[in-house]
């Protein structure tokens, strides 16, 4: 046993059990919040851990789904893992399709959605499924909660309304937009383990007709943060939800969007993409049209 | 903080910052080694455990987190059925190459049939996703891992050789159990006892002057360092460079530094103050000059001059020319010509460098994952300023190489450190470390020109390539070399000219890797051939085979081969998959049918030359034969996970007439084995294997005088005696009568073998190799034309190896190599300061590498091993080209700029489209 090979470091940690306990010592001190790590450690590139850590995964009551009157409960330690193996309703299918694109195994075991929303990266897999469902954040301090919808919680690359003293403690999505089905598009360079170049989520509700009653759509990795299409929602509603509907996503919509050059694609390629990608997501959710580009539909070969 | 879990079911109680992270605790405290570390950054899945039953990374897992958790590692899964059939099938299929990634798979996998006992193929995929390997092309561990979990029993055991049929036998590696069952020793799986810790205080400038400041102030300030060493602290030479003549890399810069990473200093002491320093606040003042970004730039007049005596910035320029190629071009019905682009490329080995030193009295001793101890030997000896004598190099287990780990990296860090502060010392890199501090694939531009008369014969090619070979010279010369005479394929070309530059830039240092420049020169050569078939509008395969170099050809360096050519036999054998493809395509794809893919099929092939360029390459092999009857192989070759400790053993049993467990085998060690050269260039199989069958013949023709016996006779070893057996009569040796060699030997053969090659003159004529192999590969793609990314459907490799030593290693080479010709053509580019870790830089996954089919061609050569040829190179060098060519078959976008990323086929395919 060596464990002198061990960086000696002077340093505090925490790991409550109760949330009133975590909320107490965040209001007490400067912590840096640690959840499954997936995005805190590898953002600590080879530097020591310094900062004092309040580690949350202990807190009793914050992991798993549930639904209760009005909304449906997403737990701050509900890890991806969780999302795919629960049963929810067909409006989740792009949170259950995006949760299986995140990373691998290893990392949907450990890597929270809260962590997910709070890390504020623009590729974020979570953040258009979630939107679609006009999910809301609930960020809990000593002073009490406040609920915000996902574009007001996420305010730009790695930027979050979250105060010192607050952590997110619940995701909800309200019964009433929890309506239809919805499906996630995701484009990267590889199979596996690769960070989005974009995607897109879409969510659509019909009525006995056939015809459209909500459209929820947004795209993801073409802004600081990701947007829904309200343009097109609107334009959507009303119409017969046939693939011919589909030819309704052009361009225009995806023309506001600011996305940038990078070493992954240049913003050109990006803003075609996406509107590519939001006809896709968007022909997920209508019955008997897989989209092309979900990368575990089932194949005959597939048990999934 | 004190945390109580179990760790494969024993009780562990430590006392444990809590924020370390899981991976540190299990090697560095409780001694678990079998779980890795490629990254610390979840990237690369090596450090894979299992915590209370879910799959993780253990390197983003914070030990705190683990109070009252169960982990199982590797070392647990040995003592499970599920981790015993695991481990069998991983060797019986060839799963494990160098074996770095291997527990982490395994691992995986015992979680998945925990889970479900059938999995399917797309469920191993899946399961296993989160796990790189740059060795294998994945396709043989998906094939394990649906072996461990059926239960039938028909899975083939693997079944030991029949003497004097070692070779040709699926042998499943010999050095395979440890790579299986966790306990191989990587260069980071061994520290000794009181080791200091070496770390390096790197350059943040592509080009920048430097003056250190005050290491005392610095040194006092930080309790714990012991040593602090500069250039000005190197005993012998500052210098060091694989090719001697053009050695000019300094192993700490001086005044200057010439690349991003470069080394300006060290640091060694405690481990638990060392590594957790700043080294951003050591002392140090930079001068920002300005970089030579490109060879363009650095081939200005006004461009500064990185080195002396090299104008215009020019390393090494290499020149080939046979016929007159203004009289071809005239003589050519069809032209077509083109520029090509190729990046920076990253070994990406999974094992970051490591391992340690230690100065016994007035030797010094290294332990690390290198591909070529002689050199590191001789390298460190004048580093060190002490006889070559002095120095000892043993290879830890290779976790990957690929032509990286051939250059000094670690090596002069830690011999420096244990030499001054005389106790052991160590390193490992950081996966940014790594990736900075290594060589990479060359950049290239190359501007080509094919012509072929009316009937599709190839008249002349032209071809000028210029190669970044950035801050150092490391194998840029042997790039430049081998560019021109391999520029024109395995095709005879009457007139041909081919001109190469390796030029320095401020960039990452370019060397070897798996192909020395010639992948490059393929996707425009062979983009060009395709696309002359295409205006001639003859079939690819038809137009290849009908310029496909033959025996009694000369080729363009005028060598003639009598025997052995073997490209014919390649293409050839893909015919009945070109057909088939072909039908499937057409009836898939070019016509538009609602859906937005289109499926195309595209060859490239390859020639590669085994062993140094016109240059000597000797290796040595020794056997013994100890007075107690054991037969004892010393092969130097560094096993890199390419299966040269399996081959090289195969070849000596038959040659010695025994059966292959009965040998005794002795690894790399400079003090123990004799010069085996470098594992590179893909020599292995071909040099130290003709060695080996002469030190093989030779001892056999010993032993067989012992007892006066016919070449016919049957050498047995029993219990300590040795006995020939003929025409039914056995007589025993009395080996004890015989007296014992210094090497402790009452009979030895060492045979040396130098493949005969010539110099090349001006003109590039000459022999450059004395046995080149042969390859052909078709891709079968599907493009997203609206996205414009590329889905693998298939791929068929037909590679000429001669005679297969073992079918089954020769198909983890094509398939591993494929794999890294995929991550070539499709995704991979390194780009200094951006994509210096694994998540920004891509290589292929388990999704990424579709079915492989091989088939193994056979043309002998007779100047290879049992008619061996080299392959390791050979394999990568087709996919890309074959890659872009089904791509243009598909969308009928020609690709001149690879990685391919989606953006770039879906703007190509719009270039395309616009000039329809
Ligand atoms: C190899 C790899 C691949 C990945 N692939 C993808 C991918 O494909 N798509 C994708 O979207 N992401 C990907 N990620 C990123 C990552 O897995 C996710 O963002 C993850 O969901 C973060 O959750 P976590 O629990 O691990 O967060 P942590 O790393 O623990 O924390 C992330 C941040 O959120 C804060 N935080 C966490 N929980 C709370 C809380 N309850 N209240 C307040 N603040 C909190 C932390 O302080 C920290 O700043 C990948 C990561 C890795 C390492
Ligand atoms: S070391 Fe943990 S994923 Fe690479
Ligand atoms: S065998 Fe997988 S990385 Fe080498």
């Amino acid at each position: 046993m060596d464990p002198t090979r061990l960086p000696d470091i002077d340093q505090s940690y925490a790991r409550p059990r109760s949330i009133g306990e975590a909320l107490s010592l965040l209001a007490t001190g400067d912590w840096t919040v640690l959840a499954g790590g997936t995005d805190f450690f590898p953002g600590l590139r080879d530097r020591p851990v310094t900062a004092p850590i309040l580690d949350v995964t202990a807190i009793d009551g914050l992991r798993g789904i549930r639904c209760d009157g009005a909304y449906w409960r997403i737990g701050a330690l509900t890890c991806w893992s969780d999302i795919i193996a629960a049963d929810l309703p067909p409006a989740f299918q792009a949170l259950q399709q995006a949760a299986r694109e995140v990373g691998s195994v290893q990392i949907q075991n450990r890597a929270t959605v809260a962590g997910n929303l709070c890390n504020a990266s623009p590729a974020a897999d979570g953040v258009p499924p979630l939107m679609a469902l006009d999910a809301k954040v609930v960020v809990t301090s000593q002073a009490g909660s406040r609920q915000l919808a996902v574009d007001a919680f996420v305010l730009g690359n790695r930027k979050t309304a979250l105060a010192p003293g607050e952590i997110v403690t619940e995701i909800l999505v309200p019964k009433s937009t929890s309506r239809g089905i919805s499906s996630f598009v995701k484009l990267g360079a590889r199979r596996y383990m690769v960070i989005s170049i974009a995607m897109a989520a879409a969510r659509i509700a019909t009525d006995a007709q056939g015809c459209i009653t909500a459209a929820a759509i947004s795209v993801g990795a073409c802004s600081a943060v990701a947007r829904r299409l309200r343009g097109l929602e609107d334009r959507l509603i009303g119409q017969p939800a046939t693939p011919a509907t589909l030819a309704l996503a052009t361009a225009g919509d995806v023309a506001g969007l600011s996305p940038i050059d990078d070493s992954r694609a240049p913003a050109a390629y990006r803003l075609g993409a996406a509107a590519e990608l939001v006809r896709r997501a968007l022909s997920g959710c209508l019955p008997d049209l897989t989209p092309v580009l979900s990368a575990d539909t089932p194949s005959e070969e597939s048990g999934r | 903080m004190k945390i109580e879990f179990q760790v494969n079911g024993k009780a562990v109680n430590v006392d444990i910052a809590p924020t370390a992270r899981l991976t540190a605790l299990l090697r560095d405290v409780l001694d678990l080694k079998g779980t890795k570390v490629g990254c610390d950054a979840g990237d690369c899945g090596a450090c894979s455990v299992i915590v209370d039953g879910a799959i993780c990374c253990g390197c983003l897992v914070a030990v705190g987190q683990l109070d009252g958790a169960k982990v199982t590692t590797i070392e647990g899964l040995g003592n499970t059925a599920a981790g015993a059939r695991l481990a069998d099938a991983f060797l019986r299929h060839g799963a494990a190459q160098c074996g770095i990634c291997t527990p982490a798979m395994m691992v995986s996998a015992a979680v998945l049939l925990d889970q479900s006992a059938r999995p399917s193929r797309r469920d191993v995929e899946g399961a296993l996703g989160g796990v790189l390997c740059r060795c294998t092309g994945y396709r043989k561990i998906v094939d394990a891992v649906l072996d461990a979990s059926a239960d039938d029993e028909n899975s083939a055991p693997a079944l030991t050789p029949q003497r004097r049929a070692a070779v040709g036998h699926r042998l499943a590696r010999l050095d395979g159990l440890a790579k299986v069952n966790g306990t191989e020793v990587f260069g980071a799986d061994y520290v000794p006892d009181g080791a200091a810790l070496v770390r390096v205080v790197r350059s943040p400038h592509a080009h920048a002057r430097f003056t250190i400041g005050d290491l005392r102030a610095f040194k006092g300030d930080h309790s714990g360092i012991e040593v602090i060493l500069t250039a000005a602290d190197i005993p012998g030479h500052n210098l060091h460079g694989v090719i001697a003549p053009f050695a000019d890399q300094p192993v700490l810069a001086e005044t200057v530094a010439r690349f991003v990473g470069e080394a300006i200093a060290i640091i060694a002491g405690a481990p638990n103050c060392v590594t957790g320093l700043d080294l951003s606040a050591f002392p140090v003042t930079w001068e920002p000059l300005e970089p030579l970004q490109s060879p363009a730039a650095a081939c200005d007049d006004q461009a500064p001059r990185l080195h002396a005596g090299r104008p215009g910035n020019i390393l090494v320029e290499g020149h080939v020319e046979r016929g007159d190629i203004t009289r071809g071009f005239a003589e050519a019905a069809h032209i077509v010509e083109g520029k090509f682009t190729t990046p920076y490329v990253e070994h990406a080995y999974i094992e970051p460098e490591a391992g340690y030193a230690r100065r016994i009295g007035e030797r010094i001793e290294v332990h690390a994952c290198t591909q070529a101890p002689h050199m590191d030997r001789e390298a460190l000896a004048l580093i060190l300023g002490v006889e070559t004598e002095a120095v000892r190099v043993v290879p830890s287990a290779c976790g990957g190489g690929f032509g990286s780990k051939i250059d000094l990296t670690l090596e002069p860090f830690i011999a420096l450190a244990a030499w001054h502060l005389d106790r052991p010392a160590y390193i490992v890199f950081t996966r940014g470390e790594s990736m900075r501090a290594s060589t990479k694939r060359h950049p290239s531009e190359i501007c080509a020109r094919v012509g072929c008369d009316a009937s599709g014969r190839v008249t002349a090619m032209d071809f000028d390539g210029v190669f970044n070979t950035g801050a150092y010279a490391s194998w840029g010369p042997t790039v430049a070399n081998r560019v021109p005479i391999h520029a024109c394929g395995p095709y005879f070309i009457p007139h041909y000219r081919a001109h190469s530059q390796a030029v320095h830039t401020n960039g990452p240092t370019a060397g070897a890797f798996r192909g020395f420049g010639v992948p490059q020169a393929a996707i425009a050569q062979e983009s060009l051939f395709h696309d002359l078939a295409e205006t001639l509008g003859m079939d690819q395969l038809e137009f290849r085979l009908t310029n496909a170099l033959d025996n009694q050809q000369p080729t363009v360096t005028g060598q003639v081969f009598a025997e052995g050519v073997g490209i014919k036999a390649c293409l050839e054998a893909l015919r009945p998959a070109w057909r088939r493809e072909s039908a499937a395509a057409r009836e898939h794809g070019h016509v538009a049918d609602g859906s937005t893919t289109r499926r195309g099929i595209g060859i490239g092939t390859c020639w590669y030359g085994c062993g140094n360029t016109s240059l000597s390459n000797p290796s040595t092999i020794r056997i013994g034969l100890t007075a107690t009857g054991q037969i004892v192989l010393h092969q130097g070759a560094t096993d890199i996970g390419q299966g040269s400790t399996t081959v090289i053993s195969q070849i000596v049993a038959d040659a010695l007439g025994i059966g292959i467990e009965a040998l005794d085998l002795v690894g790399s060690d400079t003090d123990l084995t004799p010069d085996a050269g470098k594992t590179s260039a893909s020599r292995q199989t071909v040099v130290s294997g003709t060695a080996a069958l002469r030190a093989g013949e030779a001892l056999r023709g010993m032993i067989l005088r012992q007892g006066n016996a016919g070449s016919d006779a049957e050498i047995t070893l029993a219990n300590g005696t040795l006995s020939l057996c003929e025409d039914g009569i056995a007589r025993v040796i009395e080996l004890a009568n015989l007296e014992t060699n210094p090497h402790g030997y009452v009979l030895e053969a060492e045979e040396t073998y130098d493949p005969p090659t010539t110099p090349l003159d001006d003109r590039g004529q000459g022999q450059p190799y004395s046995v080149y192999g042969y390859g052909a590969q078709i891709a079968v793609v599907s493009v997203d034309m609206l996205l414009g990314t590329v889905k693998l459907e298939r791929l068929i490799a037909a590679h000429d190896v001669g005679r297969a030593i073992n079918p089954l290693l020769v198909e983890g080479q094509i398939q591993g190599g494929i794999a890294q010709g995929i991550g070539l053509a499709l995704m991979e580019e390194y780009i200094p300061g951006k994509t210096e870790n694994l998540h920004d830089y891509l290589i292929p996954t388990f999704g990424d590498v579709p079915e492989i089919e091989s088939i193994i061609v056979e043309v002998p050569d007779p100047r290879g091993p049992r008619g061996a040829k080299g392959l390791g190179e050979h394999v990568l060098i087709p996919t890309a080209p074959a890659i872009l060519n089904a791509i243009r078959d598909a969308t009928g976008a020609r690709i001149r700029q690879v990685p391919a990323t989606p953006a770039r086929v879906r703007a190509a395919i719009e270039e395309a489209w616009e000039n329809d």
